[in-house]
């Protein structure tokens, strides 16, 4: 499987992220040959292999239902660029 | 074409908030109405180099929901990053399950008009809330300037997304299953069920195909309705609409919509093409979650006696119709209001229900109150008023009249009726205000006939008429006569006593 100038354009505004044309080109490679590596892993013969989610088979550690954390709004809003009436502002979004 | 050619398909996707201390993945509180931005923490604001932590409780609750609607636990469930762009997401993705959630399977029974029926569900996920955007906001100068305002309170408050099969196929259904499901929750304990706040809304995924088709139609989803009442509205508004665009030639266009209260309808948040593209991967910074037996068996183990076994129970052992059964398991609070009434009532259950269905649920309608709210007479007071009929003290229309004095006086002076009262107290109130209202039944048939015999001599018209014929005249002397008894004569007694007068 390889990727076309769309498909990259598309992943690209997903992530929210303004491509040049010569950038696309460049991640259009790279992309590609990552796809390549996949197409050599996918080669190898896994029947019988329990898919995995993650790298190691531990269990997800739990935590008790605390409140264990303070206001710390003054602290988080003193760098955010701009804040309000305790809101954080944005440029305006309405669906 | 009319309604009547079509059938209509509903799923339904429910998110509700689940009742814990702390959030999913951090310690921040979840309590609502707090000032915005107060309970949001390093994890919940997205700073980088935080982790997510899971919190057990809201997993309990899970496990305690799949136990409930006999769904198969997932004993490893994972979960998945679902990647969007939106303010009040500061991650720019939501911690939520994808390809293998902790609740599979089961289903949920609901009751309507045309008798009861199973509703398959398909799946319960866990996942985190996102935070509020605010759009306007009195005096606020940065809001009205072309500013949005963001409070991340919210911002990952445990949510259990349950979604439905499509198996209902009217507006009907599709409230009754809400209802069966917010009745579950709250009973479970797992979700306080508050819809204005935002903790229990449901997405309606509708559409429609003519009858006998096997295909299933295009559907649009119908978002965030917090309340039955605009469920409902909004699926019948959408029914119409769509068969009216099919009539008219028109394809339907699978769309997210949203249903506008103030005018009754839905109108396109976004059609399909625009839909967002969530490119789900499972979250490297959470292990899988497993849950053993064990887990489950001490789950299952709390579990309190649910509403259908309860329902059943109604039924079978005090003869109450599956009706009756099911408004009386509407919420747990309704249900031991019911019992307790009918256990001090000496075992009048059926009378009980009569009272609950009747009397109390338009007072409760009335005054837009729950049934533990203190102006509503105690199960202690209903059964009081229960016994008093039986023993023929007062009337029905007379138990009514003593049911709503009891409600103003409770009204009048709720602090007396806060404190726990006694059998014997309550004894008390209730015969003191049928003396005082002068609802005492007359149960001496001597003292009524002398009234009949009165009545009678006062209206020979009347009774000559009704020897001649006339059905009409017999109501009327038995008008007079409930008058001059003041309303106290046994009306079924005044009609016996009366006929056998006037045959002799």
């Amino acid at each position: 499987m390889s990727l076309s100038l769309d498909d990259v354009a598309k992943i690209a505004r997903l992530a929210r992220l303004e491509l040049t044309d010569a950038e696309a080109a460049q991640t259009l490679g790279q992309l590609n040959n990552i796809f390549g590596l996949i197409e050599q892993m996918q080669a190898v013969n896994t029947d019988g292999v329990e898919p995995m989610s993650h790298a190691v088979d531990v269990a997800q550690r739990l935590r008790e239902d605390r409140v264990t954390e303070t206001n710390q709004r003054e602290a988080f809003q003193s760098v955010a660029p701009e804040a309000e009436g305790g809101l954080y502002l944005v440029p305006r979004v309405i669906e | 074409m009319s309604r009547a050619d079509w059938e209509v398909v509903i799923g339904i996707e429910t998110h509700a908030q689940l009742k814990t201390a702390s959030k999913i993945f951090s310690g921040a509180s979840t309590a609502f109405g707090a000032e915005p931005n107060t309970q949001a923490c390093a994890v919940d604001v997205a700073l980088p180099g935080v982790l997510p932590v899971l919190n057990k409780e809201a997993v309990a609750h899970a496990i305690r929901f799949g136990l409930a609607v006999g769904a198969e636990v997932a004993p490893r469930s994972v979960f998945a990053r679902k990647n969007y762009f939106y303010p009040d997401l500061p991650k720019g993705y939501q911690i939520s399950q994808f390809e293998l959630p902790v609740v599979s399977g089961g289903g949920l029974t609901i009751v309507t008009s045309a008798g009861s029926k199973n509703v398959r569900l398909t799946r319960a996920h866990l996942e985190e809330d996102a935070g509020k955007s605010i759009h306007e906001l009195d005096n606020s100068l940065a809001l009205s300037h072309g500013r949005s305002g963001i409070d991340l309170n919210r911002a990952g408050t445990p949510l259990l997304e349950i979604v439905s099969e499509p198996d209902m196929r009217s507006a009907e259904e599709a409230v009754a299953y809400a209802k069966a499901l917010h009745a579950l929750v709250t009973w479970i304990d797992i979700c306080d069920g508050n819809m204005q706040e935002g903790s229990f809304r449901c997405d309606a995924n509708v559409s429609v195909r003519r009858k006998g088709e096997s295909k299933l139609g295009t559907r649009r989803e119908i978002k965030n309705l917090n309340s039955f009442r605009f469920l409902q509205q909004a699926i019948e508004y959408e029914i119409d609409w769509q068969i009216e665009q099919i009539e008219d030639g028109h394809a339907i266009v699978q769309a997210t919509v949203l249903f506008d209260p103030d005018s009754g309808e839905t109108r396109m948040m976004r059609s399909k093409e625009d839909a967002h593209d969530y490119r789900y991967f499972p979250d490297p910074d959470l292990l899988p979650l497993v849950i053993d037996a064990d887990w489950i068996g001490k789950v299952k183990a709390d579990m309190p006696e649910l509403p259908a076994a309860m329902q059943q129970r109604f039924q079978s052992d005090w003869g109450l119709s599956e009706y009756d059964a099911v408004t009386l398991t509407a919420s747990l609070d309704t249900a031991r209001y019911f019992i307790d009434a009918g256990n001090l009532s000496k075992g009048e259950y059926k009378a009980a229900a009569n009272w609950i269905n009747g009397e109390i649920a338009a007072l409760l309608n009335k005054r837009q109150i729950n049934i533990n709210d203190p102006e509503v007479p105690s199960p202690e007071e209903l059964a009081m008023v229960i016994s008093r009929i039986k023993d023929g003290t007062i009337s029905n229309a007379g138990a009514k009249k003593l049911f709503q004095a009891l409600c103003d006086k409770r009204r009048l002076e709720l602090e007396s009726f806060a404190k726990q009262l006694t059998t014997a107290s309550v004894q008390q109130i209730i015969d003191d205000m049928i003396s005082a209202s002068d609802l005492r039944q007359m149960n001496d048939s001597g003292a009524l006939e002398a009234i009949i015999d009165e009545v009678l001599a006062n209206n020979a018209k009347s009774v000559e008429e009704f020897r001649s014929g006339k059905d009409k005249a017999f109501n009327a002397l038995v008008g007079q006569i409930m008058k001059a008894s003041k309303g106290k004569a046994n009306p079924q007694q005044v009609n016996d006593l009366l006929r056998a007068k006037l045959s002799s």
